[in-house]
């Protein structure tokens, strides 16, 4: 008898306080995003689709050094290599095969050239499966560059040494 | 007069309410369960021969892939096996931060169980509120690894990157804001005579059952047994912290409820005192040829460039010999073995989940019960089938 007037209690004075908690959310702003008109910005680690550097004059920074493939988890690198102009060591062909990705970074961090990076994209679906095997040429970052180097250099920099606008 | 027959229902794979492949064989009779039998394997993936297979450190991200809800514990769990296995110490920073991360993760695989559960249950709302203070600490995660969910943060010999010059300010603002947030599920739930209805004396388990079932985590505390193994066998600096381990008493979903609740506010307080004591220091224990050096030392030095080149073409060997080490996860009881063989990639790696274990008792909690009760007493085990299946 007397847990069933407790629990009368309970569902005539407690339960309605609930309510009192979805009420408030009625008058507050969502918190949600109006996806895709507006996006979140990542965080400066984040870790999206790939691209591969150059260097100031346009060069590759890439040497096909073959470490990002052996650190690759995955499997989902392949390079072949070859010589440019003058001599010197670059990627013939470059592929990363983004189904087998898992975008764990290991290709980052293993590059010692600081050729290859994992950019902010993350909105690369497709129609056909052969188009996520991204090839060098679409992975390269544009020469000369739309964006200001300058700025771009500084964010790569920071993104390798760990220090991050607080912004 | 017609002849009574049990019935066999099939519950699942495909049923929202069993979160994730789960397939259940109940034996009905009329409503009531006699038999229950849990059905796993849907969602096997091999991780642990994956692991097998890889180098000690490319075996990392598969750890992400079992319990995609709490990544960073399974990170946790598998560096401290490697590490003892390679009898490597870390510095004291990486030790504290390790354990923030862990509690934040804690927080954030109770917070998705607490919408989930509930939303079986019927109640609508606490999802919505769950998914949105959860939000906050998959910030924190993108802002220290890069990845929201697959986080692959803590490697072993450290962590990836240092951390994130405003990773204080935000699990500072975490840890003001959550508890408010907490009490508001309260006044959603805790009180609600539907919800108590619900869960009160349903998938009852005594804690002589639970010991017997061999459960750990939130089940196990739930039914009254004191076991912590933060407590019981600390690990990263636990030893440091000062909390209090909740238990239930009569080991039903609602006691487990309660108990989720209450290790939530126990991390914070885990969190805070983490980030108040944290030492300054480097990210990465100084191992040469074991644990990957700084960038930036890769790039300036010659020494650490040789020895990053050998790491990543060919990890490093461990020694023969087999280590266990196991995590107090979200779930309960998470342990990595791990046997070496002298080459550089482990002879046998195996995983103790606490999902996997938890879930086995599935029909000493459900059978007497009614089959509307299934659902409570698999949503209030909190199981990932990614780890369950692995
Ligand atoms: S991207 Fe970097 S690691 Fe990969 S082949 Fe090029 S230089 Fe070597
Ligand atoms: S992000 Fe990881 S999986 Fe993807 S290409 Fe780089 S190393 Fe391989």
């Amino acid at each position: 008898m007397k847990d069933i007037l407790k629990a009368i209690g309970r569902a005539v004075f407690k339960t309605p306080l609930g309510f009192l908690v979805t009420l408030k959310y009625i008058f507050k702003k969502p918190v949600t995003l109006d996806y895709p008109r507006k996006k979140k910005p990542m965080a400066p680690r984040y870790r999206g689709k790939h691209y591969l550097e150059r260097y100031d004059d346009g060069t590759e920074r890439c040497v096909c050094c073959g470490l990002c493939a052996a650190a690759c988890p995955a499997d989902a690198i392949y390079m072949e290599p070859e010589e440019n102009e003058n001599g010197e060591r670059r990627a013939k062909i470059y592929e990363i095969n983004l189904l087998r990705c898992i975008f764990c970074g290991f290709c980052e961090e293993a590059c010692p050239e600081e050729a290859i990076f994992l950019g902010q994209e993350y909105e690369f679906s497709n129609y056909d499966r052969n188009s996520f095997i991204y090839t060098k040429d679409e992975m390269l970052v544009p020469h000369p560059r739309k964006d200001n180097p300058f700025k771009r250099i500084i964010r790569r920099v920071r993104r390798v040494y760990g220090v991050e606008d607080t912004k | 007069m017609a002849e009574h027959k049990n019935i066999t229902l099939n519950m699942g794979p495909q049923h929202p309410a069993t979160h994730g492949v789960l397939r259940v064989e109940l034996e009905l009779e009329g409503e009531t369960v006699v038999k229950a039998r849990p059905v796993i394997g849907y969602l096997h993936t091999g991780i642990e021969k994956t692991m097998e297979s890889k180098l000690y450190y490319k075996a990392l991200p598969a750890t992400d892939r079992m319990d995609y809800l709490a990544p960073m514990s399974n990170n946790l769990g598998y560096c401290l096996a490697v590490e003892k296995l390679m009898e490597i110490e870390v510095p004291e920073k990486v030790k504290w931060a390790r354990a923030c991360l862990a509690e934040l993760t804690r927080i954030n695989s109770h917070l998705v169980w607490l919408g989930t559960h509930v939303l079986d249950l019927g109640a609508l709302s606490p999802v919505l509120y769950t998914f949105r203070e959860r939000e906050m600490i998959l910030d924190i995660y993108e802002a220290c690894g890069g990845q929201r969910m697959m986080t692959s943060y803590i490697r072993i010999g450290g962590l990836s990157h240092d951390l994130p010059v405003d990773f204080d300010k935000k699990v500072r603002h975490i840890i003001d804001v959550l508890p408010e947030k907490i009490l508001e599920y309260e006044t959603l739930l805790t009180e609600n005579q539907i919800f108590i209805n619900r869960t009160k004396n349903v998938a009852v388990i005594s804690a002589e059952d639970a010991v017997n079932w061999s459960l750990s985590g939130p089940m196990l505390r739930g039914s009254g047994v004191k076991h912590d193994i933060r407590k019981a066998n600390p690990y990263s600096g636990y030893e440091n912290f000062d909390f209090e381990i909740p238990v239930g008493e009569n080991g039903d979903a609602y006691d487990r409820y309660k108990v989720r609740l209450e290790e939530m506010r126990q991390s914070l307080r885990i969190a805070r005192q983490a980030l108040d004591g944290m030492p300054e220091g480097p990210y990465r224990a100084h191992v040469p040829g074991v644990v990957l050096p700084p960038k930036e030392d890769v790039l300036h030095k010659m020494e650490s460039m040789i020895f990053h080149f050998k790491i990543i073409t060919e990890g490093f060997k461990a020694p023969c010999g087999a280590v266990y080490q196991a995590i107090e996860a979200p779930k309960g009881e998470l342990g990595f073995y791990i046997a070496g063989d002298g080459t550089n990639h482990p002879r046998r790696v195996r995983v103790r989940p606490p999902s996997f274990v938890n879930i086995a008792c599935l029909p000493a909690l459900c059978e007497g019960g009614l089959v509307a009760d299934v659902v409570c007493a698999i949503g209030s085990v909190d199981i990932v089938l990614g780890e369950v299946d692995r």
